[in-house]
């Protein structure tokens, strides 16, 4: 009975909307990249990069949002990196991503042991705090709930309409739906397949990095290597669950926040019977499970991971 | 400018591009170490006393590059058949746990002849588990092998966390998590006195050679390039493409696997959580590096190894954080894929 009375809790769904931010900035991030064509594995390290460089700038006496800005800008540049290998090269965008994966999240922490000479407990920033909704507020379990999220989660549920609106709203959308599905197509009716691809992808690691340093920013105050724990790739999972479309993406980071937020809660209820470990896999292998279920049933871009090259087949 | 495809390629041009990475991927670091305040040429002369400088400190390096022999060849193995097996990390750590947890009481009696080559096969077995859980999700579910391998090495990680601090347990550690010690007889014989250097970095310079001769001599080894290159035409072929798969996702995960069993016996002698720095990502750099031939692993290897170990030592001497290591290991995978491109297209203007 306790385990379904956590349902009710506030508690459980107030940690899900903070458990989801990342992942539906992180989702969404990676399905822009995909809708347009490639596959951007840079994700984890891009989380983590984002994640440090949003937190140095706020500890070196930045305001939050301009951490959040400088964290963005970092995402848009891994990302012309990995445009630049991917789009005009054509390098395999597997490797190329772990690539950036592992030289994104080694240079964070080749950083951070180069700007905080510290021993102990690492040092910490003052984070977002809780928005003010005023009335709102007042309103039984709903108020408390969203009274104690901060602004960036607001922006990444405002991001995921404004990606669902732009995608299948807008020229812009058509542009790069047709990129990913068909750049050839795409050229001939006067889209430059290569400009759009180079969009996407900066535009998705953008989103990516402030995945990541809404973690130094809001979720805890201070920057750790090994933060990111494998949620970049939980995202590229979550964009095969939405089938490439924003909405689904958002209610796929919600349930996956709410699978982690409840075996975080389990985790308390039973800690003697269960070694907490395996509460831990559990979104991890949620995330394949998923992928099991919706690998074969799901409409892939159909020119995702094929480069393009103008007058090739 | 346009890229043009080269109708041949030279073989001078491909041992070119890995020394070419390594040269741009120095240069970038470079830029870093300055940044840090360190003089670069000092640095870099630094890293190498760090690994050469002494009889120890080149036993070290070649302890390091054992393990990584083996997770490069792993993903080596793997990616020329286009299997992405991105999971040498979870691999690796299932073969060590799955060592400790055979070798400290179930062979403790057998002599070391014996027991040892039972637990390299225990723990390449368990490699190979991991891999065909993914491999199983591919063939069956179409599950993108990256993804689940990844997601796979969590998972690992959380296994071995669950073991050392429960049924594994070692209860002489003080409450410290980590796993029973595997016994005497599986520690490998030691190659050098009085340094870590052991027997494993044979094992893995032979797997390397057998890796090589069964690539290039063999049929199987004929039918895992056919499936990376075209598995259309391959099946059309007549390649019996789920077969020549499976067998290379076991190769795969055994080796890695076996790196993990190799790190347990010959190094560490327990198990932590902490057992891998990150060898199965290596791997891949690794593998890339030696443009996925498996002799070419053992100097990609090798070059992994001295970064790492010099940069320690750098560390201490100049005070550059040793992250610059694993900076210069990631930068040399990206320009490596670079000078890959370059030995397929020429540049026309």
């Amino acid at each position: 009975m306790e385990l379904i009375a956590i349902l009710g809790s506030e508690g459980l769904w107030e940690a899900v909307l903070r458990i989801a931010t990342p992942l539906i900035f992180g989702t969404l991030g990676a399905l822009l990249c995909e809708r347009a064509g490639v596959l951007n594995l840079g994700i984890e390290g891009i989380m983590a990069f984002g994640a440090l460089i949003g937190w140095l700038a706020v500890y070196n006496g930045a305001g939050l949002w301009t951490g959040l800005a400088v964290a963005a800008l970092s995402g848009a540049l891994f990302g012309l990196l990995h445009a630049v290998l991917t789009v005009p090269l054509g390098l395999s965008q597997h490797v190329t991503g772990l690539g950036i994966t592992l030289f994104a999240s080694s240079l964070a922490y080749f950083i951070f042991r180069l700007s905080v000479q510290i021993e102990g407990s690492p040092p910490t920033i003052r984070p977002f705090q809780p928005v003010e909704l005023g009335p709102i507020g007042d309103i039984p379990f709903l108020g408390p709930v969203l009274s104690s999220q901060t602004a960036p989660t607001y922006l990444a549920i405002a991001v995921a309409f404004v990606m669902m609106y732009v995608l299948f709203r807008t020229p812009l959308g058509l542009a790069i739906r047709m990129t990913g599905e068909n750049p050839h197509a795409a050229e001939a009716q006067g889209v430059n397949p290569v400009r759009v691809r180079f969009a996407c992808i900066m535009a998705g690691s953008a989103l990516m990095a402030m995945g990541g340093a809404f973690l130094t920013l809001s979720a805890f105050n201070s920057f750790f290597p090994t933060m990111i724990q494998g949620r970049g790739w939980v995202c590229i999972a979550l964009v095969v669950f939405a089938s490439w479309r924003p909405g689904w993406a958002l209610t796929g980071a919600l349930l996956f926040a709410l699978v982690d937020a409840y075996q975080l809660r389990l985790q308390s209820a039973l800690e003697d019977a269960i070694p907490y470990q395996l509460f831990l896999m559990a979104p991890y292998v949620a995330a394949i499970a998923v992928l099991a279920v919706m690998a074969r049933r799901a409409r892939v871009p159909q020119a995702l991971m094929k480069p393009y090259r103008r007058g090739e087949r | 400018m346009r890229f043009e495809l080269r109708e041949t390629r030279s073989t001078a041009l491909m041992i070119c591009a890995p020394v070419a990475a390594i040269a741009a991927a120095l240069v970038l670091s470079g830029g870093l170490i300055a940044l840090a305040g360190a003089s670069v040429i000092e640095a870099y002369r630094f890293i190498l006393v760090g690994a050469f400088g002494s009889r120890s400190s080149i036993a070290e390096t070649l302890t390091r590059a054992t393990p990584l022999i083996l997770t490069g060849l792993a993903a080596a193995v793997a990616f020329r058949a286009r299997l992405w097996n991105i999971g040498g990390e979870g691999q690796f750590l299932i073969g060590a746990i799955a060592v400790a947890a055979v070798g400290s009481e179930l062979t403790a009696g057998l002599p070391s002849a014996i027991a040892i080559p039972i637990l390299f096969v225990v723990g390449a077995l368990g490699g190979m588990a991991l891999m065909l859980v993914a491999l199983g999700l591919r063939q069956g579910f179409q599950v993108d092998e990256v993804v689940s391998t990844l997601l796979l090495n969590f998972v690992a990680l959380l296994f071995v966390s669950m073991m050392v601090e429960g049924a594994l347990r070692d209860p002489m550690a003080f409450g410290w998590p980590q796993s029973v010690p595997v016994a005497d007889n599986a520690t490998l014989p030691r190659l050098m006195e009085r340094t870590r250097l052991h027997a494993g970095l044979i094992v893995a310079l032979l797997l390397a050679v057998v890796v090589y001769l069964i690539q290039a001599r063999t049929v199987f080894g004929l039918q895992s390039k056919a499936a990376g290159y075209n598995a259309g035409a391959a099946r059309f072929a007549g390649v019996p493409l789920g077969r020549t798969l499976v067998l290379v996702a076991c190769i795969s995960g055994g080796l890695a696997g076996l790196a993990g069993a190799i790190q347990v016996m010959g190094v560490r002698g327990n198990v932590t959580t902490d057992i891998s720095p990150g060898f199965g990502y290596s791997g891949i750099v690794i593998a890339m590096l030696a443009n996925l031939n498996p002799l070419g692993v053992i100097l990609a290897a090798c070059f992994a190894a001295i970064m790492f170990i010099g940069a320690d030592g750098m560390s201490r001497a100049v005070g550059v954080p040793s992250f610059i290591a694993d900076v210069t290991v990631a930068l040399s995978l990206l320009t490596m894929l670079v000078a890959l491109f370059f030995t397929q297209y020429r540049v026309r203007w």
